[in-house]
């Protein structure tokens, strides 16, 4: 590439062309249109999604050995580091907002129409005509009692554990890049590890949750507004959870290797806030889930 | 222009001065002019994609009984229509203008991230190749029913639907993560790329309006991410969201819809008004009038046009008070809309005016786009609504913002540009004649609509009442002229692509900015060194 | 005010377009109908105020943008005024534009908030006629909750279902090409009427121009409109919110009637009422020929909408019933389908159809179009699938 971009790092870096986002491209097709299909129950979906995953490990792993290799190479100055940063930063909002359009919907189940339901406000004529019967209070499966009956979730008992959990991560992400800001590899690969640990603990203790709500408390998927909100956001958060534990554990190899410098790490600190976004979106759902 | 010397130690087998070969340059480009002339080309697809749906629908509605299209069918071109015309043509054509003009106008290399910026655009073939397999899958054995929901795609309706519907919300989603990922590298490349001299105050109009139109993006996709989410999950996976009986509310989705639709609908404008901030001093000769006013009319457009969706809605039985609210927020919008439109007036206002066709342009969407807002602000009221609402009036509204609004601004911006982009002026005579053949037959086509309307005819319907057939008529034959013409734009376009008089550096007598600094057309890497801009 | 509209409103195009339609005579029309109801005479005086706002301010746009055009041509020598956003006008119309784009959006939104409240929420502690209606894919069901009659022991509100009729049925005296129905909603002049709006599939939106209300048919929810009725007539709407394949065949026919009339029309839809109770209610065993003939009819009204009446469907959106696997096989399964409906799809839960009419309606089923079962449904069978569905 004949950019003087190139000429060191006093430059902007333009990458050469890269198979890799095409190859992105074909792997979301892939599993998307494959979902559709095993969703309908046609049979070649699932292999569809299977071939599209595997597409989006050699993806990712592709792409970002491109960027690392760059990285190493010396090739991105401070002014590519503050794009790649405000691209995270920015990522993260839209995240933030796609959480947002599901904790509205949780808002507007309970403050707004199970009210109705129950007969409150403008629309309580539809409790006079439809649902004499019907009680609103949360939780609640709605005056059809969809899934049969079921206990809700309780705040304190493996909730309140987690919160503690994933508070501590928080903390020991932070430590782990004070290590990194002063040269002690001890302190990051440990802090690393510990933050790798809680998260690990946090994701099984959530799949036992899930497992004793579905086993004892006959909280499901189709339990009303109530298992739906409950499944939906625990469901989003904890798969962030994981996309987050799987993204400290690649930080945690080029730790090791010592990609990082106190002033060149751009990939810890975006995963950092990744991991520090995770924890804030399940203070919100320990108070609005699980708590209120 | 200095010619960039080579760094040798780089990248020794890569060299080459000018764009890659082949496929190659097109398939993994990182260069966003190649990415810009992608997004355009794509964009004209759809375009016609769209515009033939379009047509089909004039036809079906040209008389009274079914003609043409079996009900379902109808509606699924309807709502395949419109999906493709907002996501597929106007959407990525805007892209298109950001990805080309956004570095040069602010003396950049390249977009902030340029793989980045080649995903973005990549998605959007995969995407719409869904979006058509939603289309056609019900003609296959055992594909399920067609969408008959329209692009708003409620539930329950939407429930009812086959596997094509899966296929559309995948193809939403796509759409969604396409924009995102392109509007988080534009307002990267914005903040983070300017020459040093160009503070944001400095910078142009256009780059403005595209600021703003990717933070709405990027606060109102991932809402209708969420809301179509959920929707997968009632279909399929036994949820409640919108279904009483388990005590969730059908009319969240539609919250949920409108939250991120009706921002749309300024995403959709906000570019082609940034269009107009280039070319209307340029051909009026003279500066720009209200340059901060303009920054903080669209600021305001942005923040305000969050909080007033349920204008969409007024017919679910909201309280006064949320009607109040609703109404009210809704026709203040026409403050900073109304603030826009003066300023380009005031604009021209006294300046040397000549009429080069991305003049014509931007004096027709002046025209009526004010008449489409202005009919927005009739909407607007909540009790003239209950009679507006879902009916042809609608439609004849919306299409007088969307095609003068938004589609004329891209028109205004190809013309504009095209010497730029090709290095060859276009053919002013043919581009004058598609302008008039254009706007007239626009006119022929949805004014009418207004009055049918009123009169009664609700929209999204097959067949309708013997009464609302005159119109009808001239409707659909203004329609299928104002789509004939857009063979001519073809022609012209490839005409300029393939040739024609030699466009200079500064294409346009009155033009002003960075980008034409550079060659017509610019070399394939633009600033390679960034340029120097006067202190003011 | 008031008179400043009325001046406005006569200015505008909508208003000189309307009056040439008048003049031309033609049944094409151009604007609201003739309001037949207070709150749609509301209604249509804010639409021609904002209408004729609107007009006016279109007129100055383009009178500014023409004359600019005009007169600030460079062809005519015109040499642009470089500082003009630098005068007084260029430093204040920031603040200015807004102002008085602000005091004509606050006259707008002022008046209509005025309509509003007078139109907007159900008269208080008035005596209005309710009326439920309600919404199904593709047909309207009207219940008048005030008149009912005494069926088993309960009280069982006056219903009419109302179906749109296709041209070749429609007879003389009805509205015409997609607006003729079976069976017109029947309400007094002079009264105020509630409405109550729901559904019991999909979205549907009760839409007379005349009458100027409309609003959505939300399944699992009531929402409330009211109107009162000013005039005598009929009165033709349309369904308004996209419900399917025949949305566009959900007619609405409302026929407002001197209120003796109406009380005439009330006895004798009671009487249709108890008739048919009590037909249904004989224990007998009906013979083969009169199930069909029953059958036939119940089935033409009720389901040939989508399973047309040949009984070929429109495959894959609805499914043929010639020769089909329920249809053909086992009763129990014919009857838990037609009983309970199949969630997420347009085939609804017919349980509120009579014993006899289901009775009626399954035979036909089994055994016209060749499917000639000979298999005989008593009402009694109904009743005991029915039993056997609660539990
Ligand atoms: C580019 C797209 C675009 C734009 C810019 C707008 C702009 C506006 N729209 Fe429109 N609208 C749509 C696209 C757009 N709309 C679409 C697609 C739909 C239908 C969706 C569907 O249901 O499928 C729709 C539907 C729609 C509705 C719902 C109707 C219904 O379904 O019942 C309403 C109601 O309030 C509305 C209002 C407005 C208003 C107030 C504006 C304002 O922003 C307009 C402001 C502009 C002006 C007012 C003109 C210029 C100003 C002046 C000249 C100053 C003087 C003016 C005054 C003092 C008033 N629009
Ligand atoms: C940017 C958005 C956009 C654009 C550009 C258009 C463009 C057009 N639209 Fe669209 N329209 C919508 C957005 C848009 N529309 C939306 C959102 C809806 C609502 C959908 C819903 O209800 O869910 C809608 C609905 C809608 C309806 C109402 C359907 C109904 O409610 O029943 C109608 C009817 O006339 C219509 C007509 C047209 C026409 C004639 C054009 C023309 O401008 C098209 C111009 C044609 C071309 C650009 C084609 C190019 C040329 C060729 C292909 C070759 C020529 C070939 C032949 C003549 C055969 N549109
Ligand atoms: C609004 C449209 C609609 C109406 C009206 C309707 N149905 Fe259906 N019906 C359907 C649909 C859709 C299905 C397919 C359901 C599925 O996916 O299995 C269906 C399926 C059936 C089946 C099963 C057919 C098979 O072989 O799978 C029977 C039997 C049936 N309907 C009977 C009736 C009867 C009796 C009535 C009238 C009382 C009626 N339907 C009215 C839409 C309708
Ligand atoms: Cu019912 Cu449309
Ligand atoms: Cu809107």
């Amino acid at each position: 590439m004949s950019s003087a971009a190139h000429h060191g790092p006093t430059d902007y870096y333009i990458p050469d062309s890269s198979p890799w986002p095409i190859v992105a491209m074909l792997s979301i097709f892939l599993m998307l249109s494959g979902t559709a299909l095993t969703i309908n129950a046609v049979g070649a979906g699932v292999w569809m999604v299977l071939a599209g995953f595997v597409l989006l490990m050699v993806m990712f792993y592709g792409w970002f050995s491109v960027v690392i290799k760059e990285n190493l190479a010396d090739r991105y100055n401070e002014q590519v580091d503050g794009s790649f940063r405000q691209g995270m930063f920015w990522f993260i909002a839209s995240e933030v907002f796609f959480f947002l359009s599901f904790f509205g919907a949780l808002y507007y189940i309970r403050d707004i129409a199970l009210p109705w339901l129950g007969g409150e406000g403008y629309l309580g004529v539809t409790h006079e005509i439809l649902y004499k019967q019907f009680e609103a209070m949360w939780p609640s499966a709605g005056p059809g009692q969809l899934g049969g009956e079921f206990k809700p979730m309780g705040a304190w008992g493996i909730p309140a554990l987690n919160t503690l959990i994933l508070l501590t991560s928080g903390a020991t992400v932070t430590w782990a890049h004070w290590g990194l800001k002063e040269h002690n590899q001890k302190k990051l690969v440990w802090g690393l590890a510990a933050t790798i640990a809680l998260g690990l603990i946090f994701v099984a203790m959530q799949a036992y949750e899930y497992y004793h709500a579905y086993g004892e408390l006959n909280l499901t998927l189709k339990s009303g507004v109530y298992g739906s909100t409950f499944y939906m956001l625990t469901g989003f958060h904890g798969f962030h959870v994981t996309m987050g534990t799987v993204m400290l554990m690649v930080i945690l190899v080029r730790a090791m290797k010592s990609h990082f410098s106190p002033h060149n790490h751009f990939a810890f600190e975006a995963v950092a806030w990744y991991w520090h976004f995770v924890d804030v979106v399940w203070l919100g759902l320990f108070v609005f889930v699980y708590w209120l | 222009m200095s010619t960039a010397t080579i760094d040798l130690e780089h990248h020794g087998e890569h060299e080459h001065h000018g764009p890659p070969k082949g496929l190659k340059r097109w398939l993994f480009s990182t260069n966003h002019k190649d990415i810009g002339t992608m997004y355009l080309i794509f964009a004209f697809t759809m375009l016609f994609a769209g515009g033939l749906s379009a047509m089909a629908i004039r036809v079906e509605l040209f008389l009274p009984g079914l003609q043409l299209l079996e009900p379902d069918l109808y509606n699924n071109l309807v709502t395949n229509h419109a999906l493709i015309m907002i996501f597929g043509a106007v959407m990525p054509a805007a892209a298109g203008l950001a990805n080309w003009m956004i570095p040069l106008m602010i003396g950049a290399p390249d977009m902030a991230l340029p793989r980045l910026n080649n995903l973005s655009f990549w998605i959007l073939p995969a995407a719409a190749t869904m979006l058509i397999l939603s289309f056609i899958v019900p003609f296959f054995p055992g594909g399920g029913t067609q969408i008959n929901t329209g692009w708003t795609i409620y539930p329950p309706l939407s429930v009812q639907v086959g596997m094509s519907m899966d296929f559309l919300i995948f193809a939403l989603h796509m759409l969604g993560i396409s924009s995102v990922l392109a509007s988080i590298n534009i307002i990267v490349t914005i903040f983070n790329m300017r020459v040093p001299n160009m503070t944001m105050m400095r910078m142009p109009i256009f780059v403005w309006t595209w600021l703003v139109t990717a933070f709405l993006l990027i606060l109102v996709i991932p809402v209708l991410a969420g809301g179509i989410t959920m929707l997968l999950f009632d279909r399929h996976f036994g949820t409640s969201f919108f279904n009483a009986a388990g005590g969730g509310d059908p009319v969240l989705f539609q919250h949920l819809f409108w939250f991120f639709g009706h921002p749309e609908v300024y995403i959709l404008i906000l570019p082609s008004m940034g269009v107009l901030a280039s070319v209307v001093p340029t051909f009026s000769r003279k500066p720009l009038f209200g340059y901060s006013s303009l920054v903080g009319a669209m600021i305001a457009i942005m923040i305000i046009g969050m909080v007033v969706w349920a204008h969409h809605q007024y017919t679910i039985g909201m309280s006064l008070g949320a009607v109040s609210y609703f109404m009210i927020g809704t026709i203040i919008i026409s403050i900073p809309v109304g603030l826009m439109v003066f300023n380009y007036i005031a604009t021209m206002w006294r300046g040397a005016m000549t009429f080069e066709t991305p003049m014509l342009f931007a004096i027709g969407i002046l025209l009526m786009f004010s008449f489409g807002g202005l009919t927005g602000i009739m909407l607007a009221v909540v009790p003239a609504d209950m009679q507006y609402h879902d009916s042809m009036f609608v439609v004849a509204h919306f299409h007088y913002v969307l095609m003068p609004g938004a589609v004329f601004g891209l028109f205004a911006g190809v013309f504009y540009w095209l010497p730029k982009w090709t290095g060859h002026m276009y053919d002013e005579k043919l581009a004058k004649l598609f302008f008039w053949i254009n706007v007239i037959s626009f006119n022929i086509t949805f004014f009418p609509q207004h009055f049918i309307g009123l009169a009664g005819m609700p929209r999204r319907i097959v067949d309708y009442h013997a009464m609302f057939t005159e119109f009808n008529v001239i409707s659909s034959i203004g329609g299928i002229v104002f789509g004939l013409s857009h063979l001519l734009l073809l022609y012209i376009v490839i005409k300029t692509v393939r040739g024609g008089k030699q466009a200079e550096n500064k294409a346009w007598e009155g033009a002003k900015g960075l980008e034409w600094e550079l060659p017509s057309p610019p070399p394939f890497h633009s600033w390679t060194t960034p340029p120097k801009l006067a202190a003011s | 005010m008031a008179a400043i509209s009325k001046r406005l409103g006569a200015l505008s195009v909508f208003s000189l377009l309307a009056g040439w339609a008048g003049t031309a005579g033609a049944e094409m029309a151009l604007n609201f109908p003739e309001p037949a109801a207070g709150v749609a005479q509301e209604i249509y005086d804010i639409h021609m105020l904002t209408s004729a706002i609107a007009t006016v301010l279109l007129v100055i746009i383009f009178a500014f943008v023409g004359y600019s055009l005009y007169y600030h041509r460079k062809s005519r020598g015109y040499r642009a005024d470089q500082r003009f956003h630098e005068t007084w006008f260029g430093q204040w119309s920031w603040i200015i534009v807004p102002i008085l784009v602000l005091g004509i959006d606050l006259t707008i939104a002022g008046s209509a908030q005025k309509t509003l409240e007078k139109v907007w929420e159900v008269p208080k502690g008035e005596d209005l006629l309710d009326v439920k209606v309600i919404g199904h894919q593709w047909w309207w069901e009207y219940e008048y909750l005030d008149h009912s009659v005494e069926i088993d022991g309960k009280p069982k509100p006056v219903r009419v279902e109302s179906r749109y009729l296709p041209e070749d049925q429609a007879g003389e005296d009805t509205a015409g090409y997609l607006r003729a129905v079976d069976n017109p909603l029947v309400l007094p002049v002079g009264k105020k009427v509630r409405f109550l709006h729901t559904s019991a599939d999909v979205l549907h939106a009760f839409w007379v121009p005349e009458l100027a209300v409309k609003k959505d048919a939300i399944p699992g929810y009531v929402t409330e409109t009211w109107v009162d009725l000013t005039r005598e007539g009929r009165f033709s709407g349309q369904c308004a919110e996209l419900c399917g394949t025949w949305h566009s065949r959900m007619p609405i026919e409302v026929e407002v009637v001197a209120e003796a009339k109406f009380k005439a029309w009330m006895e004798g839809q009671k009487q249709t009422m108890l008739a048919a109770a009590a037909e249904a209610a004989m224990d007998k065993d009906w013979t083969m020929e009169e199930l069909m003939e029953k059958g036939r009819a119940n089935y033409n009204t009720k389901c040939a909408s989508c399973h047309q009446i040949n009984g070929k469907g429109l495959p894959p959106a609805f499914p043929a019933l010639t020769g089909g696997a329920i249809v053909t096989g086992p009763i129990p399964a014919h009857l838990d389908i037609v009983l309970n409906g199949k969630a997420g799809t347009a085939m609804v839960a017919w349980n509120t159809l009579t014993d006899l009419e289901l009775a009626s309606i399954i035979t036909y089923e089994r055994n016209a179009w060749g499917n000639d079962t000979g298999d005989l449904v008593q009402p009694r069978d109904i009743k005991a699938a029915r039993t056997l569905a609660v539990k």
